[in-house]
Formats: C-alpha cells, sequence, structure tokens
C-alpha cells in the first residue's frame, strides 16, 4: 500500500551491529534520539554560553525552559522535591523535543513506540519507589492509607490505592504513546483522504481534495499543541508521583 | 462473518469510547467556564489545571480511537 499510515513507525536499521547475539543495530529511531539530545544539550549549552546577565533572545529562551520546569516542580512537590530537577528538566526537554522533531515530514517520531515511553515510565516509578524507601522506611506505605478513613473502610481504600500504583506506570506509558501515534495516524489518514480524492474523481478530485489538506494543517496545529501538552503532562505527572514519594502521608 | 468485516465492525465500537471523552471534556471546560466568569481574576491560575485535566481526559478517547486504528490497520 503506497499511503499505508503504519508505515511511518517502521523500524529500519542503519548500522547493522551484533554483538554476543544482541541486535545493537543503529537505527532510526536511535539516530533520531542522538539528534534530540544534540540539539538539546548544543542549544541550552550555547544560548548559556555567555551568561549574561541581561539575557539575550536565545539566552531567554533556555532560561523560560529552566524556569518552567522549575515552577512545575516547586509548586507540586515542593523545595524539597528541587533535588530531582535534572531528572525531570532532562525528561521534559527530551519528550517535548522528539515530539516537535516528529512533526517535521518524513521525521521519525520516537515517542510513538511503547518500548520507549515505558522505559521513562519505569524510570520514574521506579526513583518513586526506591527513593521513598529510603526516605521514608516503611513509612512510605501510608501512601496507601490515607489518614481519616472508618476502620470498615480500609481494606477497599488500600486495594484501590494499590491498584491505582500500580496503574500509574501503565497510563503514564501509554498516555504518551498512544497520543503520538493516534497523532501522526490521524494525519496520515487525513493526507491520503486527498489522494485518494484525486484518484477517484480525476481532475475534479483537485478542486475536493482541498477540504481533507485544510483538515491536515488544522491537525497539524492541534498536533504541536499536543507534543508540548504531552510533554507537559509527562513532566507534571513525574512531579506529582515524586511528591508522594517525599510526602508520602495524604 | 468475514475476518475483514469483523475487523471494521470492531473498529466502529472502538469509536464509541470517544464519546466518553467528548462527554467528560464538554464538563471540564463548562466547569472551568462557569467557575471562571464567577471570579475571573482567579481564572488565570487555574489554566495549568484545566490543561492537565483536558490531557487526562483526552488521553482516555485517544486509547479508543488507538484500538480503531490498531483493528483498522496493524492487526
Amino acid at each position: 500500500m503506497a499511503n499505508d499510515p503504519i508505515h511511518q513507525f517502521q523500524i529500519t536499521k542503519l548500522i547493522p551491529l551484533e554483538v554476543g547475539g544482541v541486535d545493537l543495530s543503529f537505527t532510526n529511531s536511535a539516530l533520531f534520539m542522538t539528534l534530540t539530545v544534540a540539539l538539546t544539550a548544543g542549544f541550552l549549552i550555547l544560548s548559556t554560553n555567555g551568561r549574561g546577565l541581561i539575557p539575550g533572545r536565545l539566552q531567554s529562551i533556555s532560561e523560560m525552559c529552566f524556569e518552567f520546569v522549575a515552577n512545575l516542580l516547586r509548586d507540586s512537590a515542593g523545595s524539597e522535591g528541587m533535588k530531582f530537577f535534572p531528572m525531570v528538566f532532562s525528561l521534559f526537554m527530551f519528550i517535548l523535543v522528539s515530539n516537535l522533531f516528529g512533526m517535521f515530514p518524513y521525521f521519525f517520531t520516537v515517542m510513538t513506540h511503547i518500548i520507549i515511553t515505558a522505559a521513562f515510565a519505569i524510570m520514574v516509578i521506579g526513583t518513586v519507589i526506591i527513593y521513598g524507601l529510603m526516605k521514608n522506611g516503611f513509612g512510605f506505605f501510608k501512601l496507601f492509607v490515607p489518614q481519616g478513613v472508618p476502620g470498615v473502610l480500609v481494606p477497599v481504600i488500600v486495594f484501590i490505592e494499590v491498584l491505582s500504583f500500580v496503574s500509574r506506570p501503565i497510563s503514564l506509558s501509554v498516555r504518551l504513546f498512544a497520543n503520538m501515534l493516534a497523532g501522526h495516524i490521524t494525519l496520515k489518514v487525513f493526507a491520503g483522504f486527498a489522494v485518494s480524492m484525486i484518484g477517484a474523481f480525476g481532475a475534479g478530485g483537485f478542486a475536493l481534495a482541498i477540504l481533507p489538506i485544510a483538515f491536515t494543517v488544522a491537525l497539524t496545529a492541534l498536533e504541536f499543541l499536543v507534543a508540548f501538552l504531552q510533554a507537559y503532562v509527562f513532566a507534571i505527572l513525574t512531579c506529582m508521583y515524586l511528591n508522594d514519594a517525599i510526602h508520602p502521608s495524604h | 462473518m468475514e475476518a475483514d468485516a469483523a475487523k471494521l465492525i470492531g473498529a466502529g465500537i472502538a469509536c464509541v469510547g470517544m464519546g466518553g471523552a467528548g462527554v467528560g471534556l464538554g464538563t471540564l471546560f463548562g466547569h472551568f467556564l462557569s467557575g471562571a466568569l464567577r471570579n475571573p481574576s482567579a481564572a488565570d491560575g487555574q489554566f495549568g489545571r484545566l490543561i492537565f485535566g483536558f490531557a487526562v481526559t483526552e488521553a482516555l478517547g485517544i486509547f479508543s480511537l488507538l484500538i480503531a486504528l490498531l483493528l483498522l490497520f496493524a492487526v
């Protein structure tokens, strides 16, 4: 199929490489992750190189990114949470830049593969569990028992709280992955409508094809919003989960 | 029934779930607006929460759209 909407997510090996039976090939996914990291790190390092007291244009952008994530973390996890700032900032910038990279035609969107988002979600939840246990010891389990619950209800509440805690990594990873995947498929499907219009109606189809193309333009704008929003939501949820690890009692 | 027909019917049924997300988003923005019109000075401070609620609610609709798209193109 020429306009198969799933084709854009195919992983191709650019440099085949196998070490001890493990496939370590450099794929297009790896290429775009490398590009994302190179662009983000390069931009942040170069723009803050001058360290001007009065920031220039580029330095203002970096400072805005920094302030945005710092406020997010400070508001939801308190000043104690600021020790996790490097992690949250890297996650936010990586997801944001790779999502925006994916908006270029013919570019690969890294976040459309659940293995990537699941790895991030497991990393976040792992940090929450390990840090929570290290800091609070068994007090961390107060997270599952809200204060002021009548004794009869405690088993039910604990069950629900445990269930919601266990489903966090799943919802965190599937939300990001599904949003990016569905958005890119929808774009491709609507662009495909234009092609099939011309195929079905010939020259008259060109006039009709304006409709799906206009819709594609509108969807592209929405996708830019979603690309930012999903990075924001991932970051804010990370902050909230870290807040649970820092202050486990409700 | 042919497998292809079942796939298309399944994709159609999966899209019903998006209606729930529509109800949720309507409730969300409607309540935000009614609250914001009562106290416009407090509205700007809640914009982050509004967007957060939007993303969390919208994700559920996206899940069912994902199932429909997977049925159409991937299975």
